[in-house]
């Protein structure tokens, strides 16, 4: 690879993280944290990785931005950028709201799949965006998640996903629901192949990413204090008609009940990932490429 | 005719409590069931109904879910809302029917998996999430049929299969109309219009190519004539287990994978972003 294109492919990722990391802004702008109400300099965030200094509150940060703190610097090169949804139910108003949100947030869809490098491992990775529809399965969504998975097979990767979802893309109706089967089928046959993925939960992942392949990863992280679940809170609350009680489906409740192997703050993400694909061995998956 | 039925009315026929239900589609289909209860690991989830029969003289693993008919039934089921317990349940039924190398035929009709607290710190979302990825790759003909509701990820976990049918009445979609208005307009009053742009009816559905056939329902909706929709269930059955069984295990997860790996390819754009 020519030592052009690796610099201007480095420089195209920390253009887009840049603008998702909203380091773009005025430094000195106060803000105050959504989780403890203390205000907080933008740029001592940008500084923390958009984690609160005073409370430890991980923020939901952009998918460009997610893909800059975890991959080799220049080693990122974005896949199926131009698998987008159309409008497949013709439901009223939803292609102007997917035109809007596209200009708003400079991004195709919800999820930014890609290849890269994690301290010289080649790695599958795709990271879920929020700010893309909550981060909704939408067919493209899922269509970006199902090449990336067979991507990874394909060439033998571990593969790496960050989820962050509201759940369905209600606009896509039984479609959104569909690409739950997809998913998951795709992770199966990763795994039947002896593919390693692991999965890291943030904040928020609820409904249909929950109930596909977030919950299949051979190695199961999640971010402090996210939450996941599969119904949200509210529904849940409406129907056992009580109030929930303190910390209920938080990535700690699910550590203690048994469905993420640990909690990893952000900082210490790359290293984690760096150890886990070490421990898997040479190419990082059973494959043993 | 039923064919001018508003989706609405199709959603109240879909949940109206006279129709059929697993239980009796069972009784009237399959002879000498056993019924097979119990996860393994807690509890036994009544909202799964499941187990053993012959169908045409020969075994058959049935799974459906199962709202009941009386208050206590209603209460016991959770009106046919499973909890992870019940797609664990699910699961290991499927890996029976693996193992003996029977078919799996699966009636789906919940309005979704539970949401209660117990469901989620037990799992619910891992619980479906391994239910879809099994049946994904099972190497024995599975034959879904959606016979009422068709609600959100609790009815998809059952409904991996290398067919899939709808009654005509059945309803199928991501949420129910109620769910969909209340996240999309913040008002579950507009059910009525949330099923008009939803696009849940079988018609619909076979339209977007989710589903393979619609199962024709007496005028006036499945309950006023049960045995006909029994008729009409059984010769499609004989069908298109016949078909399946020709095909090799491998051929049946390859094409199943195939199938779903399909889903939404028509929903895509490829443009410049």
């Amino acid at each position: 690879m020519s030592n052009v294109f690796v610099r201007r492919r480095h420089k195209l990722l920390s253009l887009k993280a840049l603008r998702d990391s909203g380091a773009v802004l005025p430094g000195n702008a106060e803000e105050n944290c959504p989780h403890c109400g203390q205000p907080v300099l933008r740029r001592e965030l940008v500084k923390n990785q958009y984690v609160c200094p005073q409370c430890g509150y991980h923020h939901p940060i952009g998918a460009y931005y997610r893909l800059s703190l975890i991959l080799d610097e220049g080693s990122f090169k974005e896949l199926d950028e131009d698998v987008v949804s159309n409008n497949p139910l013709d439901f009223p108003g939803y292609e102007a709201k997917l035109d809007g949100t596209r200009r708003r947030t400079g991004l195709g869809e919800g999820v930014v799949t890609a290849v890269g490098r994690i301290d010289g491992q080649k790695v599958a990775a795709g990271v879920l965006d929020s700010r893309f529809f909550m981060g909704s399965m939408s067919a493209a969504l899922g269509e970006k998640v199902a090449r990336l998975i067979e991507y990874a097979d394909k060439n033998k990767l571990p593969l790496i996903l960050f989820s962050a979802s509201g759940g369905a893309r209600m606009q896509e109706g039984i479609l959104s629901l569909m690409q739950m089967a997809k998913t998951s089928a795709a992770i199966e046959r990763f795994s039947e192949h002896g593919g390693l993925y692991i999965s890291i939960f943030t904040h928020p992942t609820t409904g249909g990413v929950t109930a596909s392949f977030a919950s299949l990863g051979d190695i199961m992280l999640a971010e402090p204090g996210a939450l996941i679940g599969f119904a949200g809170p509210r529904v849940i609350e409406q129907t056992i008609g009580e109030k929930l009680p303190e910390g209920f489906q938080t990535a700690e409740y699910l550590l203690e009940h048994g469905f993420v192997d640990a909690i990893v703050p952000r900082a210490r993400l790359r290293s984690t990932l760096i150890r886990l694909l070490k421990l898997h061995g040479k190419g990082g998956d059973s494959r043993g490429k | 005719m039923a064919n001018e039925l508003k989706p609405a009315q199709r959603v109240a026929l879909a949940r109206n409590p006279e129709r059929p239900g697993t239980a009796e589609f069972v009784s009237a289909l399959f002879t000498d069931f056993f019924e097979q209860r119990g996860d393994r690991c807690c509890m036994d989830d009544g909202a799964i109904y499941g187990g053993v029969g012959l169908f045409h003289g020969k075994p058959v693993t049935v799974i459906g879910h199962r709202k009941g008919h009386t208050l206590e039934e209603h209460v016991a089921y959770h009106f046919g809302m499973p909890s992870p317990e019940g797609y664990r349940k699910a699961q290991r039924l499927m890996l029976q029917a693996e193992k003996f190398r029977r078919p799996i035929v699966t009636f789906i009709d919940t309005a979704g998996a539970y949401p209660g607290l117990e469901a989620e710190a037990h799992g619910q979302g891992e619980a479906i999430a391994s239910t879809l990825a099994l049946s994904s790759r099972l190497t024995v003909p599975v034959i879904s049929i959606v016979t009422g509701e068709g609600g959100s990820g609790g009815a998809l976990a059952l409904g991996v299969g290398n067919r899939v049918f709808m009654l005509e009445n059945a309803v199928y979609s991501v949420l129910s109309p109620e769910g969909f208005a209340a996240i999309l307009w913040k008002d579950a009053s507009r059910s009525a219009e949330a099923c008009d742009v939803m696009k849940l009816t079988a018609a619909d559905l076979l339209e977007l190519k989710v589903i393979d056939g619609v199962i024709p329902e007496p005028e006036g909706g499945a309950h006023t004539d049960p045995q006909a929709v029994y008729r009409a269930l059984d010769e499609l059955l004989a069908k298109e287990l016949a078909a399946l069984s020709k095909m090799s295990g491998s051929a049946l997860a390859a094409a199943r994978y195939k199938k779903f790996r399909m889903m939404g390819a028509n929903a895509l754009r490829k443009e410049r972003v």
